[in-house]
């Protein structure tokens, strides 16, 4: 697979074209009601290639591609379990794919139902009072939640609240966003332990705190033992306590954001309800509130009237304190729709043994990577769904870094771990291997890291060279970023 | 165990290994006090693939078949079988964002191939690897020109009365929380367009950006030449807001006015993505290649490996969220990588010539669904401006009134204008290449019936 | 070890200045250089732009990190080194040369006064 597979355009020859899916052209007589001073001089640059060059063509792409469905993918904070087939064919189905997004409600009573049950059974997951399912991705989600923070602030024009707390470890998105809803960031420094310094946290709060975003477990891979404290200081100070849903994995059916004091959580269905992640996207990211936040979700979410039994969808106009729209129509319809498969088949018992095995999973691998030569960040805590690995020392010693060990596993044939995240801990690996792994798949990743360590050790400068195995070697990313070429051009 | 492989002889060896005796043990940093709401009580038993899809299958059922003529930012269009059935490979299906990018070459091939497949059609030097949706995207395009103005200092953007109000709305809730204005600039009654002279109002006022949509949400065709080059010459960028089927036939944004569009943005959807209730779809986004490094979400470049050979990457990654943190571009991460694999896919399988003919029979079909509407006795256009694939009609009665006993015969005849521009009677239409003549026949009499 | 001219003034913050009659020459450390790795492209201010102490005047990117550069004195900035358009490398080459970053005509000679010297900056980088 080393070869170099050629562009799509390379493949284009002036005639060619995949004829059956085109219809034939109309004439020009039909077009004469567009003035000619609009129309395009020159027909846009697309390949002109057959039915059979464009399957043979993302087909051998789609073949140099890791994925779930081929390897084990150990990344941390990504939740990368089995995306359920069923799912698919289910969100497939053409009853939802033809229905047009402004439908009457008439014609979307299957569709909502859907959209209804699926509220109802994050609403209970999470222990919030209220769940909106349309944001489009977790950092939409973040939005949508911080974004409510601000309009509940301003709705008792409690106008000096400038700034957003935001733990050291947090994810980019966290401070990016808080900073898209015109806050200002404070970060608040994370202890030895991986836990939030409690007292750091109490001088930072005042009354200009809006909030505080967080995850739980951490972006570090343990559980946030100070919670309450946490809540109870942000509480006190009038902020609003946010909830990063990045790693709810490992607290299904365990604790419950709601339970635990949080006022407003995203979720993130990409993870949590095993849709696919696609090679990028799409996500989605809905939103859950607590009582005095339910006035600002944002629309359109589904309603029942329980008379009739008939759904309707709840927007600006029955809701105007709402946030509003996050896109044109309501987030992304197909991944909610595969959610709601995922969360039907599983059920009650089923989200509580995600907890418990994606927990399990972690503590079993984090317990046989150290025993084989790797140091834990945090040794002396439980790993929550994921744990970290800190390459400190054979960075030092070897000058064989997190990277290069990343690097080296593809040629294992096994997935990078997360790899520099968080970054308060130097040359890291953040491990998450799910409750979908068998432990013969996490047995396999093991030995593959035990064979790497003793390669470190034995022949580092291969090692750095890594991967020799896939379509490519370590490719120039400066090169990528100084000579920028985005577009091909013949 | 559905999804979950463990034997019990799994499960112990792992404790024993761990050294805990009870999966519970694992939990024990968590105050026992909190875990009291877990029981999850309220939820349904888990049930098996086979009773699931049975259920939603019959929801499916449920969402009761009808013609369509509903556009206003969503379309029917064929889709190829092609496409989904290479997107939905698991190899695409199920694989991470293109960090690892030895492990991902698939992937940033095809967004590659994506970006050069977008900048062509638009007529702009460089696209991103697509944003969550067209509305979003033209929150993300404003706060974007914001950045890139570096002669404004103003936060206010104009924004056509006559751009889609679903746009409006959601670009508004996005952006207002920077103290971004987008204010309104009104349309003329009679053509249902944006007249550049409706502009000189703005002259010598500090705005940052112009956003011009091409067509306009009553399909309206603007004079985007006469707009761009008004907006230039009171330095302001111009955001275009495009329908990327119409641009097989319409001039693209690259080429409006003397200098052409700062910024394009769209929604992708007419590329190949189904319908689907309103998503997964995707926003396309480019611009020139100067405002580049203010552009927000993923780029991918083309670059070499430690042999020589070319292989793609991501790039330019110090504008985003993971580095750059509360000074990123935006916050966006997860975008809508499998939709704009879908619209690589198709765009390939359409090709330059089979676009063209999709657009053409797009408008010559609403051309001719709208003649045959307005033949029927009190129903006309509403406005003067040549269309593309959609259409505004006035009714001679209650447009909701008529939509409704419309949609009890399975026909939805097309979107009300009441509520976002107080227009009672008048509809918009649109028609694809999907309708036959006795599709438009069948419309046409239950439009009759309904107003006799 | 990092090269630390003795003749120049630094901040904390990594910048360095070299004073050329009442103008301040800009750029970063050698250690910041490095640590960066290999730059791929230099934000810079406007010629004409004034700019106080500790002002943000400027971005280094490499290919995974990016980093705020601040005005270490206040005044106008006079110039900018075009050449980096083209070639960001030059401050990983020649971080005291000719990858200086941007000349500030200072407000307040006396500011300098308060700038770490090459001593105090290496103190600075072994306490790190």
């Amino acid at each position: 697979m080393s070869n170099e597979t050629k562009l799509i355009f390379q493949h284009s020859r002036p005639g060619r074209g995949a004829n059956a899916q085109a219809p034939k052209p109309v004439s020009e007589d039909q077009l004469s009601a567009i003035p000619a001073s609009l129309r395009r001089k020159q027909k846009p640059g697309l390949p002109e290639v057959s039915e059979l060059d464009v399957v043979r063509h993302y087909t051998n792409l789609s073949s140099k591609n890791f994925a779930i469905d081929k390897q084990f993918y150990p990344l941390g904070s990504c939740t990368m379990k089995y995306n359920p087939r069923g799912a698919n064919r289910a969100a497939m189905l053409p009853g939802f794919l033809a229905r047009h997004p402004l439908a009457p409600a008439s014609h979307s009573q299957g569709y909502l139902a859907c959209l209804y049950d699926l509220q109802n059974f994050l609403k209970e997951v999470t222990g919030m009072k209220g769940v909106s399912l349309a944001p489009m991705a977790g950092a939409q989600g973040e939005f949508a939640g911080v974004a409510m923070i601000r309009a509940y602030h301003d709705a008792r024009n409690d106008d000096g609240r400038t700034e957003i707390l935001i733990p050291e470890a947090a994810h980019g998105t966290n401070p990016a966003t808080a900073v898209m809803c015109g806050y200002k960031v404070r970060e608040v420094p994370v202890g030895k332990d991986g836990d939030v310094d409690l007292e750091a946290l109490k001088q930072a709060c005042g009354p200009q705190t809006a909030g505080l975003m967080m995850t739980n477990p951490s972006t570090c891979g343990v559980f946030e033992r100070q919670i309450e404290a946490i809540a109870k200081t942000v509480h006190d100070a009038g902020g609003l306590l946010y909830y990063d849903g990045a790693n709810l994995n490992a607290i299904l059916g365990k604790v419950r954001p709601g339970d635990m004091g949080f006022d407003v959580i995203h979720m993130n269905l990409h993870k949590t309800f095993a849709t696919p992640h696609g090679g990028g996207g799409p996500g989605a990211g809905p939103v859950g509130v607590s009582q005095r936040l339910l006035p600002y979700l944002p629309t359109p979410m589904a309603g029942l009237d329980e008379d009739s039994g008939e759904y309707s969808w709840i927007d600006t106009d029955t809701l105007p304190t709402s946030i509003g729209h996050l896109s044109a129509f309501m987030g992304n319809a197909g991944v909610l729709l595969r959610a709601y498969f995922y969360a039907m088949v599983l059920g009650r018992e089923g989200m509580i043994r995600v907890g418990e095995y994606s927990t399990l999973a972690a503590n079993y691998l984090l317990k046989r990577l150290q025993q084989v030569g790797y140091t834990a960040a945090y040794p002396e805590r439980r790993a929550s769904h994921e744990f970290i690995l800190t390459l400190a020392k054979e960075a030092k010693e070897l000058n064989v870094t997190a990277m290069d060990v990343a690097k080296r596993l593809l040629d294992y044939n096994q997935h990078a771990p997360t790899t520099y995240f968080p970054l308060l801990v130097p040359e890291c690996l953040l491990i998450e291997p799910t409750e979908t792994e068998s432990k013969e798949a996490m047995d396999d990743f093991i030995a593959a890291m035990e064979a790497i360590l003793h390669e470190a050790k034995t022949d580092p400068d291969m090692v750095k060279e890594a991967p020799f195995t896939q379509p490519v070697r370590r490719l120039d990313d400066v090169k990528a970023a100084r000579e920028l070429d985005l577009t091909w051009s013949e | 165990m559905p999804y979950i492989p463990h034997t019990p002889d799994d499960v112990s060896a792992m404790l024993d290994a761990i050294g805990a005796e009870r999966i519970e043990d694992l939990f024990d940093e968590i105050p026992a006090h909190l875990k009291a709401g877990s029981s999850l009580d309220a939820l349904p038993e888990g049930r098996g693939e086979m009773e699931v899809t049975r259920l939603m299958a019959e929801r499916a059922e449920q969402d009761r078949y009808a013609l369509s003529f509903l556009g206003g930012g969503a379309y029917q269009h064929h889709i190829p079988a092609a496409v989904w059935e290479i997107a939905t490979r698991g190899e695409f299906y199920t694989a991470y964002t293109p960090y690892q990018a030895e492990a991902s070459q698939g992937t940033l091939q095809v967004i590659y191939e994506y970006q050069t497949l977008i900048a062509r059609l638009t007529g702009m030097d460089v696209a991103n690897a697509s944003v969550y949706d067209g509305a979003s995207g033209l929150a993300e395009a404003v706060l974007m020109a914001l950045r890139a103005n570096r002669k404004s200092k103003s936060n206010r953007v104009l924004v056509p009365e006559a751009l889609n109000p679903r746009y409006r709305s959601a670009c508004d809730a996005i952006v207002r929380n920077q103290d971004v204005a987008l204010d309104t600039v009104p349309f003329c009654g009679q053509a249902g367009q944006t007249l550049a002279d409706s502009l000189s109002q703005y002259e010598g006022q500090d705005y940052a950006a112009l956003v011009i949509s091409q067509p306009n949400y009553f399909g309206s065709l603007e004079d985007v030449d006469a707009l761009t080059d008004w907006a230039h010459a009171n330095s302001m960028l111009v955001i275009a807001v495009v329908n990327p089927t119409s641009l097989a036939l319409l001039t693209p944004p690259g080429e409006w006015g003397s200098e052409g569009a700062d910024i394009v943005v769209g929604e992708g959807q007419p590329l190949g993505i189904p319908l689907s209730s309103g998503g997964p779809y995707f926003g396309f986004m480019a611009c020139k290649q100067k405002h580049v490094r203010q552009m927000p979400g993923r780029i991918i470049g083309r670059t070499v490996d430690l042999e020589g050979k070319q292989g793609f990457t991501l790039t330019l990654q110090a504008r985003e969220q993971h580095i750059r943190r509360s000074k990123a571009t935006s916050n966006i991460c997860t975008n809508q990588g499998l939709a704009m694999t879908a619209a690589t896919i198709y765009m390939s399988l359409i090709g330059p010539d089979g676009l063209a003919s999709v657009a053409g029979h797009c408008h010559a079909n609403t051309q001719k669904l709208a003649d045959k509407l307005t033949a029927i006795d009190g129903v006309e256009r509403a406005f003067t401006a040549p269309t593309f694939h959609e259409v505004v009609l006035f009714l001679p009665q209650d447009a909701d009134t008529v939509l409704a006993k419309l949609a009890e015969k399975d026909i939805l005849g097309g979107l009300s204008l009441a509520k976002d521009y107080g227009m009672q009677n008048a509809i918009l239409v649109n028609a694809t290449e999907v309708h036959t003549e006795g599709d438009l026949d069948l419309f046409v009499a239950a439009m009759k019936e309904v107003l006799a | 070890m990092s090269e630390i001219p003795a003749e120049l003034r630094y901040r904390t913050s990594h910048e360095w200045v070299r004073v050329e009659d009442d103008v301040a020459v800009v750029g970063i450390t050698d250690h910041a250089q490095d640590a960066m790795g290999d730059l791929v492209y230099v934000e810079l201010p406007e010629v004409g732009q004034v700019l106080a102490t500790g002002e943000e005047a400027g971005v280094v990117e490499s290919v995974k990190a990016a980093s705020d550069i601040y005005a270490p004195v206040s005044g106008e900035i006079v110039a900018v080194n075009d050449a980096l358009e083209d070639e960001p490398e030059l401050v990983n080459n020649e971080p005291y040369g000719n990858g200086w970053l941007f000349k500030i005509k200072m407000a307040d000679s006396g500011e300098l006064k308060e700038m770490l010297t090459a001593d105090q900056y290496q103190e600075q980088l072994d306490s790190e």
